[in-house]
């Protein structure tokens, strides 16, 4: 109902007469998106009563002004009063705006209070940001343990036009948040390079990534469903493509979502001592490569330079494995090539076997994970390097 | 030293027109408050067309759904130099140039306080303007972390934030000397009997713009200079790994830059109170509680900076405190809005171009502030930053606040300044094509922002592919009609009707006393205010 | 100055002098930029710029001070330069103030939110947020400095420096030119030896305490402050120095000296930063 009143107000103040609602309609036009939680309710209400209150004085403040304009012009012969003072009328319109502030106030207050407030969570999950996809991680409650990477799943065609937009453009992902309804969820949001924003409209939560600090923010949702947000906050080239998808499960279709991926990880989980062949390597190579660092240095490992730099034919690919190895575990502060350290001791190692004889590399190199393995456990090369540009600065 | 004192020893004070030099030198060398004030907006306008043309290039990547002119990361340094520039190009500076044309004719003086500073001030700013938009041609493109260059984008960016750093540092040097010289101008060089409270609006919207500037500008400087040694020096000041934090940059930034809005929108305020009662043929209503709102406004705008960062993760209390004080910007702000429709009350009213865009832009401005208000409520910003809705906020107090006020302003004194009155034809057709093009553009996006869609995005879900095609279409006639304001300024400029000393039948002022267009030296004798 | 037909203001004539200083900073600027990424034409195009900026400010500086020594400031323009060098030092104020802000937010918020919430045990592993901290990522150790030893000293270096100047000052004023001399030289001289004993601070610090630019947020906002104020002090004593030399000149009168005022004034607020600077950076 309410909705409707929104929307209908909305609808008249624009010129939508003119286009023709090509699309379906969907959820959410021209107003907050259908509330899921408690929470993404009293926002959506509080919206109403501002837009009203707003509207009201508006209206008042306008009709003054308008009938003036009108009634008070030259061309029909009024006359200019001369009065410009009056401390009882500007005392009123002092007085009278602090007590409806006051009453925007209030509600305010109590939302802030109840939304600030993450205590009891039944599940914790932390949310990691990456230049450009998230990575989750179920570290309390039922799923502990569950961890994955979740990103943008439209293909490159619809995006560059050469196929029909799919009804989730933009708003779909590969492997989907899963989380039961009717449940207190904490989320814990990091970053691992710039700082992205964990938003999802419908639940009311957008909280800021922030890499080296963690923040929390928590949502209930009452209605199982799918529902869709995006990274808000300006996280480099493509801050446009890092959606966030959520599916809220009844708690049994949740359990069993658990189990499969407990069972799936377990499939999925290598022998970290296993010897891997070259072929091995490079098959696995490719996937990681594709799924973590195509987006910069591009599938066909020409980079985008010089914002990007290519791996194919690259000093550093084609040099000593160590220097490698470093760049890829440590990043390099002050560019966007972060850490990966987030990444398995076998991924990493197939990775940098892969670039290393990849197109037109072919240094021949196999690293194994027990080499990575060596490398990370020498804790000195932890330190996220300092001197940053090159040049000759300082 | 002293030596080179003689060069320019010319026996006699002020007296030495005949040696001033002439063509472009005339224009370098400059003193003259008057030449300074025409070439602020010259320039200003420039940067205007070229923030514009970048605002054309989003628009035009934005019409359809999908990815079709420009890469993402050139996208965002259109979005980036576009904030950067009208901000500091475009703005800023016609601004400065309305406070030299018109303080020292508004209060009576000869010229300004310190004017071969004023020329320094002013000639800062090509040079500002040139490491900026050199970084369009550097390698990796121009900067792309958003006109706040919150760290840690910024710090990954390429070389071109430097060169943006040290604009902006430049930038703010010309900006902390020109306020030293409006105040010192406003303070000390008053015609006898003009006391604080006869001063007209606009100087005193002036004076205390000056001091937010001086007192924010610096702090800008410090932000950009821990990002600049952040990426070159080794400091973690944002880093979390040495101790630092990303945070910190917004704190530092925001505490510039909520003080920087305002910079942008009182001098627009007070030229606005000097168009009303002109044409309402009414003094201004309640002067001394304009004033005390406008400093109100000021003093606030000190203590509301974390609005901007309701959603990084700040404790409760903190929340609160800030939305609190900025909820209570309504207060001054709404006392300035009921003066104006007070002082309008009962007046006998004309409606020419300066008062048109005056009165659009109370209508305009309004709605924006009220967006503003709604952005200060804390949850539902939760669902609002970042999006679109921020956008359209902003756009609506700095495109029709500050930029109509500025084309109310020019309008308004043009006469004055060339001698010529203005088209009032294509006046008027410049003010309806600018405010109905103006709510094409941006109203809709109050829908795209609500419904979902972030800001600082090259591609967005095709729900969303209608109004972005309507605002598409909006931004298009936009900046043609801006157009019109070319033609009417050039062909005014050229010749037409002369225009009197008095301009406008309701006008008041000491401006109004001296010849149209106003002689190359006033008031070298002060004037005596009764 | 009461002469009739004097101007009521001055107004200088048209000046070259600020577009040379507006190519100095241009080359200045775009050198800097180029030079900390490595092009070669960077540190030429600052010191070119600098050489212009030396010129200019040579060159204006002069004529300001010709016109002063000619009589053509009356009192109206004396109270204008008072003002606006209030300002001006107001302006340097802020600017100190976002780096001691700096240091006062990551001292009481984000170290310890370093180790807040889960950010230790998933984040910074074993990580105490304790002042000073050089963050969690640094593994080396350090030793901050301490306040009791030079800092110390230069404390009591800049105080002394303040009385001598202003008893140079009260030698202008009663026309003792040779006390005013030697105040000024005094106040010069501590500024030196303020100087001397900060560099032989730093050089301490990297080679003997490990205590660098890069280490974390100590290190920076360490070197950053009273680096900055370091740059202040040497900017004062620049003037200084200049003042004295418009002393040996003969310039200034007991009624008639601003310059000295606005410079006295700057080394003042110089002087106070680094209260500030002992207390908060060195002290605590
Ligand atoms: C000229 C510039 C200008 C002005 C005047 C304002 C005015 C205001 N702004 Fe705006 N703002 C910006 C420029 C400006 N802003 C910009 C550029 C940004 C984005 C920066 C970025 O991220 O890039 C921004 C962003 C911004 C945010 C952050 C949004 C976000 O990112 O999430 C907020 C939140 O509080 C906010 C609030 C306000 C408020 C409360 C006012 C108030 O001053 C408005 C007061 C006016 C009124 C309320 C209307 C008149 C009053 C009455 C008629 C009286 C009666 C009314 C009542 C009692 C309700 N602004
Ligand atoms: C200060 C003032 C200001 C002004 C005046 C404008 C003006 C306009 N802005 Fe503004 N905008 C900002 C300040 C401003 N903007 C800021 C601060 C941001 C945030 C940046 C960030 O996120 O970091 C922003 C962001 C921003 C966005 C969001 C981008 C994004 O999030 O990715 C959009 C999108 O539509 C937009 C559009 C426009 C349009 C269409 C205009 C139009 O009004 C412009 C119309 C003008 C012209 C088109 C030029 C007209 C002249 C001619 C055409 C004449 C040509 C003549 C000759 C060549 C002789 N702006
Ligand atoms: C967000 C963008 C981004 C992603 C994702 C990314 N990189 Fe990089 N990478 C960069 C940038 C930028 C540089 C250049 C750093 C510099 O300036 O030296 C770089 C440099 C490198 C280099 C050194 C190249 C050379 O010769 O200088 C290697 C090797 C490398 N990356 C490997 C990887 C691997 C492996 C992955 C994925 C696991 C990856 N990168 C993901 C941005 C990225
Ligand atoms: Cu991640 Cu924007
Ligand atoms: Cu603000």
């Amino acid at each position: 109902m309410r909705l409707r009143e929104g929307q209908s107000w909305a609808a008249g103040m624009t010129l939508m007469g003119a286009t023709q609602l090509a699309y379906a309609e969907v959820d959410g036009r021209y107003n907050l998106q259908t509330p899921a939680t408690g929470i993404a309710q009293q926002m959506y209400d509080m919206h109403t009563l501002m837009l009203w209150i707003c509207l009201i004085i508006f209206v008042l403040v306008f009709g003054v002004m308008f009938y003036s304009v009108f009634a008070h012009r030259k061309s029909r012969g009024a006359v200019a009063a001369q009065f410009h003072e009056s401390t009882t009328v500007e005392i009123l319109w002092t007085i009278i705006p602090v007590f409806i502030l006051l009453g925007m106030a209030w509600p305010a207050t109590k939302t802030i209070l109840e939304l600030k407030d993450t205590s009891n969570p039944d599940i914790t999950i932390k949310a990691t940001g990456y230049q450009w996809k998230w990575g989750y991680d179920y570290l309390k409650g039922q799923g502990e343990g569950v961890h994955f990477v979740s990103a943008l799943s439209t293909p490159r065609e619809q995006i560059e036009g050469k196929a029909p937009k799919g009804p989730n453009y933009l708003l779909e992902v590969d492997k989907p948040l899963v989380v039961p309804v009717g449940k207190k969820i904490r989320i814990l949001t990091t970053a691992n390079d710039v700082i992205h924003a964990w938003w999802v409209p419908a639940f009311g939560v957008k909280q800021d990534a922030i890499p080296g600090f963690i923040h929390d923010t928590w949502f209930r949702a009452d209605k199982e469903g799918v529902y869709r947000g995006n990274c808000a906050e300006l996280c480099g080239r493509d801050h446009g493509f890092m959606p966030i998808e959520v599916h809220v499960v009844s708690a049994e279709a949740y359990a069993a979502w658990v189990d499969e991926q407990k069972k799936l990880m377990a499939a999925a989980a290598d022998d970290p001592n296993k010897v891997w062949t070259m072929e091995e390597l490079k098959a696995r190579g490719e996937q990681v490569y594709s799924a973590n660092c195509a987006a910069c240095h591009q599938a066909n490992g020409k980079g985008l330079p010089p914002a990007f730099p290519a791996l194919d034919g690259s000093k550093i690919a084609n040099g000593p494995v160590g220097d490698h190895l470093n760049i890829v575990l440590n990043g390099k502060t002050g560019t966007s090539m972060a850490s990966f350290k987030q990444l398995s001791d076998t991924e990493i190692a197939a990775v940098i076997t892969y670039e290393r004889n990849a197109w037109g590399n072919a240094t021949g190199t196999v690293v194994q994970p027990a080499d990575v393995r060596t490398v990370r456990s020498n804790k000195t090369a932890a330190l996220p390097a300092q001197p940053v540009k090159s040049g000759h600065a300082g | 030293m002293s030596s080179i004192s003689h060069d320019h020893a010319h026996g006699h004070g002020h007296d030495d027109h005949g040696h001033h030099p002439t063509g472009l030198m005339r224009w370098i060398t400059t003193t003259n408050h008057k030449d300074i004030g025409t070439m602020y907006l010259i320039f200003a306008f420039t940067m205007f067309i070229v923030g514009g043309l970048l605002a054309w290039g989003i628009r035009a990547e934005l019409m359809y759904p999908g990815m079709q002119l420009w890469d993402p990361e050139r996208f965002n340094s259109f979005t980036t130099m576009h904030g950067l520039i009208m901000v500091f190009g475009a703005i800023m500076p016609a601004f400065v140039g309305f406070a030299n044309w018109q303080i020292p004719l508004m209060i009576g003086a000869s010229d300004m306080a310190f004017a071969r500073m004023n020329n320094w001030s002013f000639w800062l700013l090509p040079v500002a303007a040139i490491l900026l938009v050199t970084s369009f041609f550097l390698p990796g493109g121009a900067p792309a972390a958003g006109w706040t260059l919150y760290a840690p984008l910024s710090v990954q960016q390429g070389m071109s934030m430097d060169f943006t750093i040290f604009a902006i540092h430049i930038m703010g040097a010309s900006s902390i000397m020109g306020s030293i010289n409006i105040i010192v101008t406003i303070l000390n060089m008053r015609a006898p009997g003009m006391t604080l409270m006869k001063m007209p609006l606009f100087v005193w919207t002036w004076l205390i713009t000056a001091y937010l500037l001086i007192a924010v500008m610096p702090v800008l400087a410090g932000a950009v200079t821990m990002i600049l040694t952040d990426r070159h020096f080794g400091t973690s000041f944002f880093n979390a790994a040495g101790g630092g934090d990303p945070v910190l940059y917004q704190h530092v930034f925001c505490f510039f830059g909520h003080p920087e809005v305002y910079i942008m929108i009182l001098p627009a305020f007070g030229i606005i109170s000097q168009i009303i009662p002109t044409f309402a043929r009414k003094p201004l209503f309640g002067y001394a509680s304009m004033v005390y709102a406008t400093a109100s406004i000021a003093i606030l705008s000190f203590i509301v900076w974390a609005h901007h960062m309701f959603v990084v993760g700040m404790p409760a209390a903190g929340l609160l405190f800030f939305m609190y004080a900025t909820m209570l910007i309504a207060v001054p702000t709404g006392v300035k809005v009921f003066n104006w429709v007070a002082t309008m009350w009962r007046g006998s009213m004309t409606f020419e171009t300066p008062m048109l865009f005056a009165v659009g832009f109370i209508f305009v401005f309004t709605m924006g502030g009220f967006t503003g208000l709604i952005c200060a409520i804390m949850p539902i910003d939760i669902q609002i930053q970042d999006t679109y809705y921020v956008v359209a906020h902003f756009h609506y107090v700095l495109v029709a606040g500050s930029l109509f006020a500025l084309f109310a302003g020019t309008y308004y004194w043009l006469p004055k300044w060339t001698g010529h009155m203005y088209s009032e034809t294509l006046g008027k057709l410049h003010f309806w094509a600018s405010i109905i093009f103006f709510n094409i553009t941006f109203f809709p996006m109050h829908f795209l922002g609500l419904a979902g869609m972030p800001r600082r995005i090259p591609d967005y879900a095709t729900q969303f592919a209608d109004f972005n095609f309507i605002a598409s279409i909006g931004a298009f006639g936009f900046g043609l009609s801006q157009l019109i304001f070319l033609i009417a300024v050039v062909k005014c400029a050229k010749g037409g009707p002369k225009a009197t000393a008095q301009v406008w039948e309701g006008a008041d002022g000491l401006e109004w006393t001296v010849p149209s267009p106003a002689p190359y030296h006033t008031f070298e004798e002060p004037p005596h205010v009764k | 100055m009461s002469q009739s037909h004097a101007p009521y203001y001055f107004v200088p004539e048209p000046s070259r002098y600020p577009i040379f200083g507006s190519v100095a900073l241009l080359l200045m600027g775009m050198g800097a930029a180029c030079w900390m990424n490595g092009v070669n034409a960077g540190p030429y195009m600052v010191a070119g710029g600098f050489a212009i900026l030396i010129y200019m400010l040579f060159g204006w500086f002069g004529q300001v001070v010709g016109e002063s020594e000619g009589g053509k400031y009356n009192q109206r323009v004396d109270v204008s330069f008072r003002w606006s060098m209030g300002w001006f030092i107001f302006s340097e104020v802020m600017f100190f103030a976002a780096f001691f802000g700096a240091l006062f937010y990551v001292r009481v918020l984000s170290v310890p939110d370093l180790a807040g919430l889960e950010s230790r045990t998933l984040l910074w592993n074993g990580f105490t947020p304790a002042w000073p901290s050089a963050g969690p990522g640094f593994s080396e150790a350090f030793t901050p400095m301490g306040a009791w030893g030079i800092p110390a000293i230069n404390t009591l270096l800049l105080l002394t420096s303040g009385a001598t100047l202003t008893w140079a000052h009260w030698g202008l004023v009663n026309g003792n030119r040779g006390q005013l001399k030697l105040g000024l030289l005094l106040t010069i001289l501590l500024g030196a030896v303020f100087l001397c004993l900060q560099v032989y601070e730093y050089v301490h610090a990297y080679h003997e305490l490990n205590l660098k630019l890069t280490t974390g947020i100590y290190g920076s906002t360490f070197f950053m402050l009273t680096g900055f104020h370091g740059f202040h002090v040497t900017l004062g004593a620049t003037m200084l120095i200049v003042i004295l030399c418009r002393v040996m000149r003969g310039h200034f009168t007991a009624d008639h000296h601003f310059a000295f005022e606005a410079v006295a004034w700057y080394w003042h607020f110089v002087d106070v930063v680094w209260l500030g600077l002992f207390v908060v950076v060195y002290w605590l």
